[in-house]
C-alpha cells in the first residue's frame, strides 16, 4: 500500500513540471502587463524599467524561468505584484478556507446524492422515483455560480436567513491557531464560532454541491438498480429483509464501486468552481485570491496558484483510487 | 398424500399492460417431498418460484389464483407480514457467484439470517454456521466463514448457499435450477448433498430444473411447465414411463440421457 501511494507520489512530479512549463510560458505570451497595471498611467520610463528589473521581468524568458524553477524547489514562489507578499505564505494562509469549504461541499454532495439515489431505489418504478429522476435533471440544467446568485438573492436578502458573504463574523476575534478555523473551533469544543462558519459556509457549499449531489444521485440510482437485479438482493429479501435494508446493507457499497469512478472527476469540478462561487461570496479562499491574482495580472500569483490546484487535482485522484480498494475486497486481496 | 406444505392454485401473472407470464398453475407440494418444476427457459418456472417466495420483479404483478403456505394465503398479503411468514422458507439459487455479496464474508452473509430468523447472538449463529459448513462436506470451514465469495470455488459457493437455505429450518425450499450453472463433476455432488439434506430435515423442496434428467434422480412428482401453462402433472414413474404430451416428449428427446427413476444419484 505504502510502496503505491510512493509511486503514485512520484508518476505526479513529471505532471507537475509540465504545468509548471506550460503555465510560466502561458502566463508570459496572453496579453496583458502586471507593471502597468501597479503604476498610473503616463509613468516615468525610469520606475518603469526599475521595476520590470526588480521582479525579473527584463530578463528572457528561458532565464526567468531558471530563476523562478530554482527558487519554487526551494518553495519560494516569488512576491505577489499586486499584495506585496510572499505567495507562498499567502497561498498557504488562504488554501485552508478553500479546503473547509471543498471538504464541506464534497460531504453534503455525497450524503444528499446518496439520500436522493437510495429513496429513488425504493420507490424504483413509482411516483417517488419520478420525483428524483425530475430533481435530478433540473439540478443539472442550473451551473453552480447560478445557483449561488438565486441562494444571494433568495436565502441572503429576500428571507436572510444566512450571511452572503465572507468565511466568519468579523465583529469578534476568533482566537485561533490555525487557518483551519472550521476544525479547530469544533475541536476546542467553540461550537459557537463553529455554527457562525458554518452558517458562512452553507450557501457557497450547497451552490458549489448541488450538480455534483445530482450527479451522484443519477450514478448511483442506476448502479443500485443494477445491484438490486443481483441474486444477492433478491435472496437477502426471501430472508426476511426489508427493501430499505437491502438498499442500504447489501447493494449501496458495491453500487458506490462504479459511482466513485464515474463522478470522481467531478470532485475536481467542484474544486474548479470554487474560483467563481468564493468571488460571489466574498469567501476568503484561493479560488477568489485566483480571480484578483488574474485581473490584477499578478503573474507570480498566478503561477503559484495554478501550480496549487494542480497538485489538489492529483491529491483528489489519490485519494479515489484507493477509495476503490477500501470498498472492493477484491481489490485489497487481489 | 401426506398433508401439503405448498398449495398453488390457479395462480396468474402478468406484467401490468403487458402480457401474461402464468395461466392458472396449480401445483402441490406434500411436506417432506420433492416436486420438480420443469420446462424450457422461459417456460415460467422461476416466475412460480418468485410468486411463492414473494420476490417478483417491480413489473410483475399477480393477477389471480391463491398460493397457501403454513396455514395461510400468501397472495394479497401485506409485505410486513409476507416477510414474517418467509421465515418458513428460504431459496436455492442458480447463480452461486451473483447470490452472494461480493463485498460481505461468508459468515455474516451466513448469520444475518439466522440473527433475524431466530433471534441468536452473533456467536451463537456463527457456530451454527461453522456446524452447517461441516453438514454440507466443506472442508475448513473456519477459515472458509472469514472468506470473501470471491475466493471460493462455484461449488463451495453453492455449499455455502445450500447450508444458508437450511440455516432456520424452513418448511418449504424454493431450488431454482441450482446445478446449471456448476461443472458436470460438481452437478451430481451437489444434487446429492440437496436431497441427503432434504431427507434429513424432511424439508418440502419445490425443484426448478429444464433437466429431466436432474429430475428422475430426485423428484417425488412433476409438473410440466410450457409458456405459463402446465402441459404435465404427475408422479415421477407415471411421467418417465408414458409421457402424455408432446411437449413433455420433447424434452426427453432434449435431455441426452437420464436416469431410471429412483435410481441412485451419481
Ligand atoms: N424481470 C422481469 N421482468 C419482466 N419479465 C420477465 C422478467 N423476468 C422474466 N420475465 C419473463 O417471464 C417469462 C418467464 O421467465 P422465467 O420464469 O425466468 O422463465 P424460466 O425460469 O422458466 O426460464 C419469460 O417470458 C421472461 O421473458
Ligand atoms: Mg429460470
Amino acid at each position: 500500500m505504502i510502496t503505491r501511494i510512493l509511486s503514485r507520489l512520484l508518476q505526479a512530479i513529471p505532471t507537475l513540471a509540465g504545468v509548471a512549463v506550460l503555465v510560466f510560458v502561458l502566463v508570459r505570451v496572453v496579453p496583458g502587463d502586471p507593471v502597468a497595471m501597479m503604476i498610473p498611467p503616463g509613468a516615468d520610463a525610469d520606475v518603469v524599467a526599475r521595476l520590470y528589473a526588480q521582479y525579473g521581468l527584463d530578463k528572457p524568458i528561458l532565464t526567468q524561468f531558471v530563476i523562478w524553477a530554482g527558487q519554487a524547489l526551494h518553495g519560494d514562489f516569488g512576491m505577489s505584484i499586486s499584495l506585496r507578499q510572499g505567495v507562498t505564505g499567502l497561498i498557504f494562509s488562504r488554501l485552508p478556507a478553500t479546503l473547509e469549504l471543498v471538504a464541506f461541499a464534497a460531504t453534503l454532495a455525497v450524503l444528499l446524492g446518496g439520500a436522493l439515489a437510495v429513496f429513488g431505489t425504493r420507490y424504483a418504478g413509482r411516483a417517488g422515483e419520478a420525483v428524483v429522476d425530475g430533481l435530478t435533471g433540473f439540478i443539472l440544467s442550473v451551473p453552480d455560480f447560478l445557483w449561488g446568485l438565486a441562494f444571494i438573492v433568495g436565502f441572503g436578502v429576500l428571507l436572510p436567513l444566512f450571511p452572503i458573504s465572507g468565511r466568519n463574523d468579523p465583529s469578534y476575534s476568533l482566537g485561533l491557531a490555525s487557518d483551519f478555523i472550521l476544525t479547530e473551533s469544533f475541536l476546542r469544543l467553540r461550537w459557537g464560532v463553529t455554527a457562525d462558519i458554518l452558517a458562512h459556509m452553507t450557501m457557497p457549499a450547497v451552490a458549489l454541491a448541488l450538480p455534483l449531489a445530482a450527479m451522484i444521485a443519477r450514478v448511483l440510482k442506476s448502479s443500485l438498480a443494477e445491484q438490486m437485479a443481483q441474486d444477492y438482493a433478491l435472496l437477502s429479501r426471501v430472508k426476511g429483509f426489508s427493501r430499505w435494508h437491502v438498499i442500504v446493507a447489501e447493494a449501496l457499497r458495491n453500487a458506490a464501486i462504479p459511482t466513485v469512478s464515474l463522478t470522481g472527476v467531478q470532485v475536481t469540478f467542484l474544486v474548479g468552481g470554487t474560483v467563481l462561487i468564493e468571488k460571489i461570496f466574498s469567501y476568503p479562499g484561493i479560488g477568489s485570491l485566483a480571480i484578483d491574482a488574474v485581473v490584477n495580472r499578478d503573474l507570480p500569483l498566478i503561477q503559484g496558484l495554478i501550480l496549487t490546484f494542480a497538485v489538489l487535482f492529483i491529491l483528489i485522484n489519490l485519494l479515489l483510487d484507493f477509495s476503490y480498494a477500501l470498498l472492493d475486497p477484491r481489490l485489497r486481496h487481489g | 398424500m401426506s398433508e401439503a406444505a405448498l398449495t398453488i392454485k390457479n395462480l396468474s401473472a402478468g406484467i401490468a399492460r403487458g402480457p401474461m407470464l402464468l395461466h392458472g398453475v396449480s401445483l402441490s407440494v406434500a411436506a417432506g417431498e420433492v416436486h420438480g418444476l420443469v420446462g424450457m427457459s422461459g417456460a415460467g418456472k422461476s416466475m412460480v418460484g418468485r410468486c411463492v417466495l414473494g420476490i417478483l420483479p417491480a413489473k410483475v404483478a399477480i393477477t389471480g389464483g391463491s398460493i397457501r403456505f403454513a396455514g395461510q394465503e400468501l397472495v394479497g398479503m401485506a409485505e410486513r407480514q409476507r416477510r414474517r411468514i418467509g421465515a418458513g422458507m428460504a431459496l436455492i439459487p442458480q447463480d452461486p457467484l451473483s447470490a452472494l455479496n461480493p463485498s460481505r464474508r461468508i459468515v455474516s452473509q451466513m448469520t444475518d439470517v439466522m440473527r433475524l430468523r431466530l433471534g441468536i447472538s452473533p456467536t451463537e449463529a456463527a457456530a451454527r454456521a461453522l456446524a452447517l459448513l461441516h453438514e454440507v462436506h466443506i472442508r475448513d470451514p473456519q477459515s472458509v466463514l472469514r472468506r470473501y465469495p470471491h475466493e471460493l470455488s462455484g461449488g463451495m459457493r453453492q455449499r455455502v448457499l445450500i447450508a444458508t437455505a437450511f440455516a432456520c429450518e424452513p418448511k418449504l425450499i424454493v431450488a431454482d435450477e441450482p446445478t446449471t450453472a456448476l461443472d458436470v463433476t460438481v452437478q451430481k455432488q451437489i444434487l446429492r448433498l440437496i436431497r441427503d439434506l432434504q431427507r434429513s430435515h424432511g424439508t418440502a423442496l419445490l425443484f426448478v430444473t429444464h433437466d429431466l434428467g436432474v429430475v428422475a434422480k430426485i423428484c417425488n412428482s412433476v409438473t410440466v411447465l410450457n409458456a405459463g401453462r402446465i402441459v404435465e402433472q404427475a408422479p415421477v414413474a407415471e411421467i418417465f414411463g408414458q409421457p402424455r404430451h408432446p411437449y413433455t416428449r420433447a424434452l426427453f428427446a432434449a435431455t441426452p440421457r437420464y436416469d431410471q427413476p429412483g435410481g441412485a444419484v451419481g
